[in-house]
C-alpha cells in the first residue's frame, strides 16, 4: 500500500487510508506554482501503486488530454472501479470545473483562488478525475455557476465566460432529461454492435446440425420454451438497442412472408454489417457501402434467376421437389429423425389446399404421448371436443348445421329490460316460459333436419337434453376458429338464427365418429365435401417437444405453400451462396472505384452461411469453403455442403433443394436491414416513459 | 441577479424565489440562444440532399424510428430548450405549409445563426442584424421569383411533375424505386387535383401501409381501401357494382338515450318483448334490403343475429369502420352517411364498381378494396415494404412528394435544386450588399454567406470537397451568369442541373427563406431568459 501524497487524495482513497500509514508527502495548500509538482507526484504514485490502475489511469488519461471534454460518451466514460468519496470536498463539483476552466483560460484565476484556496491549487490533476465522474452533472448545472459570475459583477468574467468552449453554454440541456444522443461513428458503433450481437446469438442455431435455444420466461410460472426457429427467439427477447429491434423486425416479416429462413436473414445481415463495420474503419463512406451493397444484390439475385429450377409442368417432378424442399427444411429442426415422415405430411396437406395460402385450413393438433413418429395426417377434420351425454357416438351421412347462438340462456336483448314480478307463481310462469322458448329453439333448430349441431357457445344441459332426446349429436364450446373452419370444411353456413330452415345450408359429411388419441376423446369428422381441409396430429413426449413441432411443421408448410405458387426452386446446402458470391466477386472486379470495396464485402458476408453451416456442424470450415469456392469455379457446379457426411458434396444428387423465393426474401430484406442501419449516423433516445403505480 | 433598493435601502423582490431562477442576459442570452440553435441544425446538417444520412430514434415506449425527414426528425427528439423548441416549430411549419424541404429551413436557420454570432462578436447590435437580415431576405426572394421557370404540364403529360418528384424522393431510404413512387404520388395528385381551381385536396389521397412484400409492389388505387374483412366469414369476397349503405347505427336493438326500464312482470309480456326484438333485427336487414344496398359499412358492431340475418340475405356487411375512413368513402362513392335506418333511401346509397377482400402472406391479414367508385376523386396508395419502420418512412416520404405535387399545381414555378438556388441568391444579395449604407451591410453581406452554406452541407453530405466545389461553381455560375449550376451530388458528372433535372418548387425555397429569417430574428431579439433551474 503506497501512501497517497495529499489530502485529497487522502479524501478520495478512503477506505484505503483507514490502514494506511500517514503520507510521506504531505504537500502544503499554497502557491500556483506547485501544481506542477504536484503533478509529477501523482505520476509518481502511479508507478507505486500497482495495485490500484483503473483509478490511476482514469487520472492519468485525464491528465494527458487536459480539459478536453466529449460530451454525452454515455456509459463507457465512467471510469468502471471508480467509487466516489463517501463525502465529496466541500465546494459541489461544478465549481471545480468552473476554476479549472478558468484557470486554463488564465483569466480570474486570483478571486477563484481567494473563493478557495486550498482545493484549488493541490493537485488539478486528482480534481479531474472527479470533474471527468462529474460531467453529467456539469452539463445540467453550468446554471448556478453563472449566476455566481454574475453576482462578482466582473466584467472581465463575463468576457472569459464568453470565450469558454461551448460545453459551458446550456445547449447540451436541448434533449429533456433523461434523453440521450449518440453521434456519428458512436452512433454507428453502437448500431453495429447490437447488430452483430443478435445476429451471433442465433447464428448457432443455423444448419441441420444448428443447437436450440432454451428460452424462459419472465411472466409468472417462467413457462420454457426449446426451439431452434429464429423468429421464436427473437420474438422473446427484449432488446434495447434499437439497430438490434431493426434485425427482430425482418426476422419477423420474414416468418409472416415465407415462413422460413428467419435465422437465415438476420445472420447476413449481421455479417453484411460487420463487413460494412470494417470497410467504414477503413475510411469508406457509409453511402458507397450502400451503392455498392445494393448492386451487388441485384446481380445476386440475377445469379439466382439464371439457375433456378422450376418443375411446374411436371407434376410427379413437381411434387418430388417439394418433397426435397420439406425435407431440407425439417433437418435443421427437431423433426429431423423422422424428416420423410413429416415431410410427406406436409407435401399432402398443401396439394390438398389447391394452390391457396391459407394455412387456417390445416389445422394441427398436438397431443402428448406416443413418439413423434405416432403423428399422422387425417384427411378428414378432428374437433378437440367431446360429444354431450347420451346422444349417439357415430353418425353417418350427418348433416351438420354450424351455429353461433346462446343456448344457455337466451337474454332479451331489448336495453334496460329486467324482471320485476310480485309473487313466486309469476317467476316459476317466467321460468317457464323461458324454457319455452328455448324449447322453441330446438324445435326450430331441429326442423332443419339435420343430425348433428355444432355450437360455437355454450350448451345448457336442458337444450342438450332436448338435443339427445332427438337423437342429434350436439357439440357444444367450439372455439371460434374451429367453427370457422368447420363451416369450410363441411360446406355449411354459420347460422345464428333459425326461422327459415329451408335456406340454411347445411354442411355434410360421410361420417362423424369417436376417435380416442391417447387418453383424449376427439371428434372426427371424414368424408367431408371440400376436400380442401385436413387435420396433422402431432405427438411426442412432452410440450415442448409438441411445440416445437408445431413451429418446424408451420415453417414447411409456409414454404411449402408459397412454393406451389412460385415453383421455382434452387439447390441448398449452401449452394446458393457460393453461387451469387461467385457473381457477385466477379462484378466487384468489373466495377471502378470504391464501390467494388463493398460489392466484394458483400460478397464475403455471403460465404459467410456455408461457414456457420459447416461451423455449426463442427467440421473444418476454412477447409470446406475453400474446397466449395473452388468448385463452384466450373460452369454448372453443384456442390454444397454435405453436413451429414461432413464434406462437398453433389447437392443435386443429395436431394436438398431450398425454394426460391424464401432466398430471395432473405436477400432483399437483408440488404434492406443492413443499409437501412448503415444510413444511421445518430441515434436520439428519448426518456423512457414514467410509469405511474396506480396498482 | 441585480438587486434594486428603494430609496431607504430596503431591496425589493422583483423575481419571486430568484435564487431557483437561471437568468441570462444580454449577449449572454443571444450567445446561448444562438448555441441551442445551432446544435439543433448541427443534428438535422448531415441529413441534408441525397446521399444524406438517417437518424434513429428510440422513443419513450421503446419503439425505434428511422427517418431522414427533418420535421419528423424534430418531432421525435425529446428537446427541452425553449429555443430549440422554436426550430422545431420551424420545420413543422415549413411542413403545414409546403410538405418539403423541412431539413433546408432548419439548416439554414442554423447557418443564419452562426453567422449573427460572428456579427455579434463584431459589436453589431442584435436589432440591425435581425434588419439586414430582412432587407437580404427580401432581396432573395425577389431574386428568386426573376430566375424562376414556369414549366408547363398537363394531365397527359406529366413527366416534368414526376422530375420534380423525384428530387424530393432521391433523399430519402426510397431512392431505390423513386421513379415509380414519383409516379404513382404524380398519379395520385392528378386524380384529385382541381385543375380549374388550381387546388388540391390531399385529404382525399389515402395513404395506408401494410408490413410485407417489397417496396416495388407498392400500389396507387383508384377507390378506398379499407384494413378491415367482411363480418361473416362466409359473405361473398367479392361484390361488383356495389351500393353501399353507410350506416352509423348498430345492428342492435335501440338504445335510447334517456334511462328507462322495462319490466316485466307476466308471461305474455315476456313473449311479446321476445318477438318484438326478433322483429328488430328483421326490419333494420329488411330495410337495408329495401332500398336496394349490395353492402352495408357500418361504424358499430353486429349482433351476432343480425350478423347471420346479413349473411342469411345475402347482404354483405362490414362492421368496425372507422370515422374518417367511412367519410371518404362516402366521398368516394357518392353516398350519405345515414344515421338512421328509417333515413335510408335509395339516393343515399354509395356506388362502386367494385368491392373485393384481398388477403397477404401467411398471416390471417384481409383488407378490402372499394375500387371504380362512382366519384372517383379518393385515391389510395397501399405501400408495401419489408417492416414498420420502412413502410413508416416511406409514407412519410411520399407525402413529401405529394406536396410537392401539389405545390406545382397551385404554381408551376420552378427554381433548380441541388444548392444551385441557394448559390444564385447568394451572388445576388452579396451584390446588393454595397447598395445599402450603415452596418446593415454586414448583415446583408452575412447573409449571403449563410446561404452558402446549404450547397456547403450539400457537398459535404456527398463526399466531396466543400470549399472547394462550392468556389468552382459559383465561379462557373458568374463567368456564364446562368443559375442552374449546383453541386452534382450523385457525381453524374455534370453541373447542370437542368440536365440532372433536380427541381425545386418556387415556394418552398421562398417559404425556407423567409421562414428561416423570421426564426433567426425572432431568436435574435430575445434578450433576457428568465427559467426556473429545477426542471
Amino acid at each position: 500500500m503506497a501512501p497517497p501524497p495529499t489530502d485529497l487524495v487522502d479524501q478520495l482513497r478512503h477506505e484505503i487510508d483507514e490502514e494506511a500509514p500517514l503520507p510521506a508527502i504531505v504537500l502544503p495548500p499554497a502557491s500556483g506554482s506547485l501544481s506542477n509538482s504536484a503533478a509529477s507526484v501523482v505520476n509518481t504514485v502511479e508507478e507505486e501503486e500497482g495495485d490500484n490502475e483503473t483509478d490511476e489511469e482514469a487520472s492519468d488519461d485525464d491528465s494527458d488530454k487536459g480539459p478536453t471534454f466529449i460530451r454525452s460518451l454515455g456509459a463507457w466514460s465512467k471510469p468502471l472501479h471508480f467509487t466516489p468519496p463517501p463525502t465529496l470536498p466541500e465546494p459541489a463539483t461544478p465549481r471545480f470545473g468552473v476554476t479549472e476552466m478558468l484557470q486554463k483560460k488564465r483569466i480570474g484565476s486570483e478571486i477563484e483562488i481567494k473563493n478557495h484556496p486550498t482545493e484549488t491549487q493541490g493537485s488539478p490533476k486528482i480534481y479531474f478525475v472527479h470533474f471527468y465522474y462529474s460531467t453529467t452533472s456539469l452539463d445540467t448545472s453550468s446554471s448556478p455557476f453563472q449566476r455566481r459570475i454574475s453576482d462578482l459583477g466582473d466584467l472581465r468574467h463575463r468576457a472569459a465566460l464568453s470565450r469558454l468552449p461551448i460545453l459551458s453554454m446550456p445547449i447540451d440541456k436541448i434533449f429533456k432529461d433523461d434523453a440521450s444522443e449518440e453521434k456519428g461513428e458512436r452512433a454507428r458503433m453502437a448500431s453495429f454492435i447490437g447488430a452483430m450481437a443478435v445476429a451471433d446469438l442465433v447464428k448457432s442455431t443455423l444448419g441441420p446440425k444448428g443447437m436450440d435455444k432454451i428460452l424462459q420466461s419472465t411472466g409468472r410460472g417462467h413457462s420454457v420454451t426449446v426451439t431452434n426457429d429464429g423468429a421464436t427467439i427473437l420474438k422473446s427477447l427484449h432488446i434495447d438497442n434499437p439497430a438490434a429491434k431493426v434485425l427482430v423486425d425482418i426476422s419477423k416479416v420474414q416468418d409472416d412472408e415465407v415462413g422460413d429462413g428467419t435465422t437465415s436473414v438476420v445472420v447476413l445481415a449481421g455479417e453484411l454489417l460487420r463487413e460494412a463495420e470494417k470497410l467504414v474503419t477503413s475510411k469508406i463512406h457509409p453511402m458507397t457501402i450502400i451503392a455498392g451493397y445494393r448492386m451487388a444484390a441485384e446481380c445476386a439475385r440475377d445469379a439466382l434467376l439464371k439457375r433456378v429450377i422450376d418443375n411446374k409442368e411436371n407434376a410427379e417432378k413437381f411434387r418430388s421437389d417439394l418433397m426435397k424442399i420439406a425435407m431440407t427444411t425439417l433437418c435443421s429442426k427437431i423433426l429431423s429423425q423422422d424428416k420423410e415422415h413429416f415431410a410427406e405430411m406436409a407435401v399432402d396437406a398443401v396439394f390438398r389446399l389447391k394452390g391457396s395460402t391459407n394455412l387456417e385450413a390445416i389445422q394441427i393438433i398436438k397431443k402428448p404421448g406416443g413418439s413423434l413418429r405416432d403423428s399422422f395426417l387425417d384427411e378428414g377434420f378432428i374437433l378437440d371436443k367431446k360429444i354431450g351425454i347420451g346422444q349417439p357416438k357415430r353418425i353417418e351421412n350427418a348433416k351438420i348445421l354450424v351455429a353461433n347462438t346462446a343456448m344457455d340462456t337466451d337474454k332479451v336483448k331489448i336495453y334496460g329490460a329486467r324482471v320485476r314480478v310480485d309473487s313466486m307463481t309469476k317467476v316459476a310462469q317466467i321460468e317457464g316460459a323461458e324454457k319455452e322458448k328455448m324449447k322453441d329453439k330446438v324445435n326450430k333448430i331441429l326442423a332443419h333436419g339435420i343430425n348433428c349441431f355444432v355450437n360455437r357457445q355454450l350448451i345448457y344441459n336442458f337444450p342438450e337434453e332436448l338435443f339427445a332426446d332427438a337423437g342429434v349429436l350436439a357439440i357444444e364450446h367450439a372455439d371460434f376458429e374451429g367453427i370457422e373452419r368447420l363451416g369450410l370444411v363441411t360446406g355449411g353456413e354459420i347460422a345464428s338464427t333459425f326461422d327459415n330452415p329451408e335456406s340454411v345450408k347445411l354442411g355434410h359429411c360421410k361420417l362423424i365418429e369417436e376417435i380416442m388419441i391417447g387418453e383424449d376423446k376427439l371428434i372426427h369428422f371424414s368424408g367431408v365435401e371440400m376436400g380442401q381441409a385436413c387435420s396433422i396430429v402431432l405427438r411426442g413426449a412432452s410440450h415442448h417437444v409438441l411445440d416445437e413441432a408445431e413451429r418446424s411443421l408451420h415453417d414447411a408448410l409456409c414454404v411449402l405453400s408459397q412454393t406451389v405458387n412460385d415453383s421455382r426452386v434452387l439447390l441448398g446446402g449452401g449452394w446458393p451462396e457460393m453461387v451469387m458470391a461467385k457473381e457477385v466477386d466477379e462484378l466487384a472486379r468489373k466495377t471502378a472505384g470504391k464501390k467494388s470495396h463493398a460489392i466484394e464485402a458483400f460478397s464475403r458476408a455471403l460465404v459467410a452461411i456455408p461457414t456457420t453451416i459447416a461451423d455449426n456442424a463442427g467440421l473444418d470450415s476454412a477447409e470446406l469453403v475453400a474446397q466449395l469456392r473452388a468448385e463452384h469455379h466450373t460452369e454448372g457446379c453443384n456442390a454444397g455442403i454435405d453436413v451429414i457426411s461432413g464434406a462437398v458434396g453433389d447437392m443435386e444428387e443429395r436431394g436438398i433443394y431450398e425454394a426460391f423465393k424464401v432466398k430471395q426474401a432473405v436477400l432483399l430484406s437483408a440488404t434492406e436491414a443492413a443499409e437501412m442501419i448503415l444510413r444511421v449516423d445518430e441515434i436520439i433516445t428519448c426518456a423512457p416513459r414514467r410509469r405511474e403505480d396506480r396498482m | 441577479m441585480a438587486l434594486a433598493f428603494d430609496e431607504f435601502g430596503r431591496p425589493f423582490i422583483i423575481l419571486r424565489e430568484q435564487d431557483q431562477k437561471t437568468r441570462l442576459r444580454g449577449i449572454d442570452a443571444q450567445k446561448a440562444n444562438i448555441a441551442a440553435g445551432k446544435a439543433v441544425a448541427r443534428i438535422l446538417r448531415s441529413s441534408l440532399g441525397p446521399k444524406g444520412m438517417d437518424k434513429m430514434f428510440q422513443g419513450p415506449d421503446g419503439d425505434v424510428t428511422i427517418s431522414n425527414d427533418g420535421a419528423t426528425i424534430l418531432e421525435q427528439m425529446d428537446v427541452d430548450n425553449q429555443i430549440a423548441k422554436l426550430m422545431v416549430e420551424l420545420s413543422r411549419s415549413q411542413d403545414y405549409e409546403i410538405g418539403d424541404g423541412t431539413t433546408g429551413v432548419v439548416v439554414m436557420a442554423g447557418a443564419l445563426l452562426e453567422q449573427a454570432e460572428r456579427q455579434l462578436d463584431r459589436g453589431i447590435h442584435p436589432i440591425r442584424i435581425a434588419e439586414g437580415y430582412e432587407t437580404a431576405s427580401r432581396v432573395a426572394v425577389e431574386h428568386l421569383e426573376r430566375i424562376a421557370q414556369k414549366f408547363e404540364f398537363d394531365v397527359n403529360n406529366y413527366e416534368p411533375l414526376v422530375q420534380t418528384c423525384m428530387t424530393t424522393l432521391s433523399s430519402k431510404i426510397v431512392n431505390r424505386c423513386k421513379r415509380s413512387l414519383a409516379e404513382i404520388a404524380v398519379k395520385a395528385v392528378l386524380a384529385v387535383a382541381d385543375l380549374e381551381r388550381r387546388d388540391v385536396n390531399l385529404d382525399l389521397i389515402k395513404v395506408e401501409g401494410k408490413v410485407g412484400g417489397k417496396l416495388e409492389d407498392t400500389e396507387l388505387i383508384y377507390g378506398i381501401l379499407v384494413d378491415k374483412d367482411m363480418s361473416h366469414p362466409q359473405m361473398p369476397k367479392q361484390i361488383e357494382d356495389a351500393h353501399i349503405a353507410i350506416l352509423t347505427c348498430p345492428f342492435e336493438p335501440p338504445k335510447p338515450k334517456t334511462k328507462h326500464k322495462v319490466d316485466i312482470d307476466t308471461v305474455e309480456k315476456f313473449e311479446t318483448l321476445r318477438k318484438q326484438e326478433q322483429q328488430y333485427f328483421d326490419e333494420m336487414v329488411q330495410k337495408c334490403k329495401d332500398v336496394g344496398a349490395t353492402l352495408v359499412i357500418c361504424q358499430w358492431g353486429f349482433d351476432d343475429e343480425a350478423n347471420h340475418l346479413l349473411m342469411h340475405r345475402n347482404l354483405p356487411a362490414v362492421r368496425w369502420v372507422g370515422g374518417v375512413e367511412l367519410e371518404l368513402i362516402a366521398i368516394a362513392t357518392g353516398g350519405r352517411i345515414v344515421p338512421r335506418f328509417q333515413e335510408l333511401t335509395p339516393e343515399k346509397l354509395g356506388k362502386a364498381g367494385m368491392v373485393r377482400e384481398k388477403s397477404f402472406g401467411t398471416t390471417k391479414e384481409r383488407m378490402l378494396y372499394i375500387e371504380h367508385c362512382a366519384n372517383s376523386k379518393a385515391v389510395t396508395i397501399f405501400i408495401r415494404g419489408g417492416n414498420k419502420m420502412m413502410i413508416e418512412e416511406t409514407k412519410r416520404s411520399i407525402h413529401d412528394a405529394l406536396c410537392v405535387a401539389r405545390n406545382l399545381i397551385r404554381n408551376n414555378s420552378i427554381v433548380y435544386g441541388g444548392g444551385a438556388a441557394e448559390i444564385t441568391c447568394s451572388l445576388a444579395v452579396d451584390a446588393a450588399a454595397d447598395k445599402y449604407p450603415g452596418v446593415e451591410q454586414y448583415a446583408i453581406r452575412a447573409f449571403a454567406e449563410a446561404l452558402d452554406s446549404v450547397p456547403m452541407a450539400l457537398a459535404e453530405n456527398s463526399g466531396l470537397q466543400p470549399i472547394e466545389t462550392l468556389s468552382a461553381v459559383k465561379s462557373q455560375q458568374i463567368k456564364e451568369n446562368i443559375p442552374f449550376y449546383g453541386i452534382d451530388c450523385n457525381d453524374v458528372g455534370t453541373n447542370d442541373m437542368r440536365e440532372q433535372n433536380v427541381f425545386e418548387t418556387l415556394i418552398g425555397k421562398q417559404q425556407q427563406i423567409l421562414l428561416a429569417t423570421q426564426v433567426v430574428k425572432m431568436i435574435l431579439k430575445i434578450d433576457d431568459v428568465i427559467s426556473n433551474s429545477e426542471y
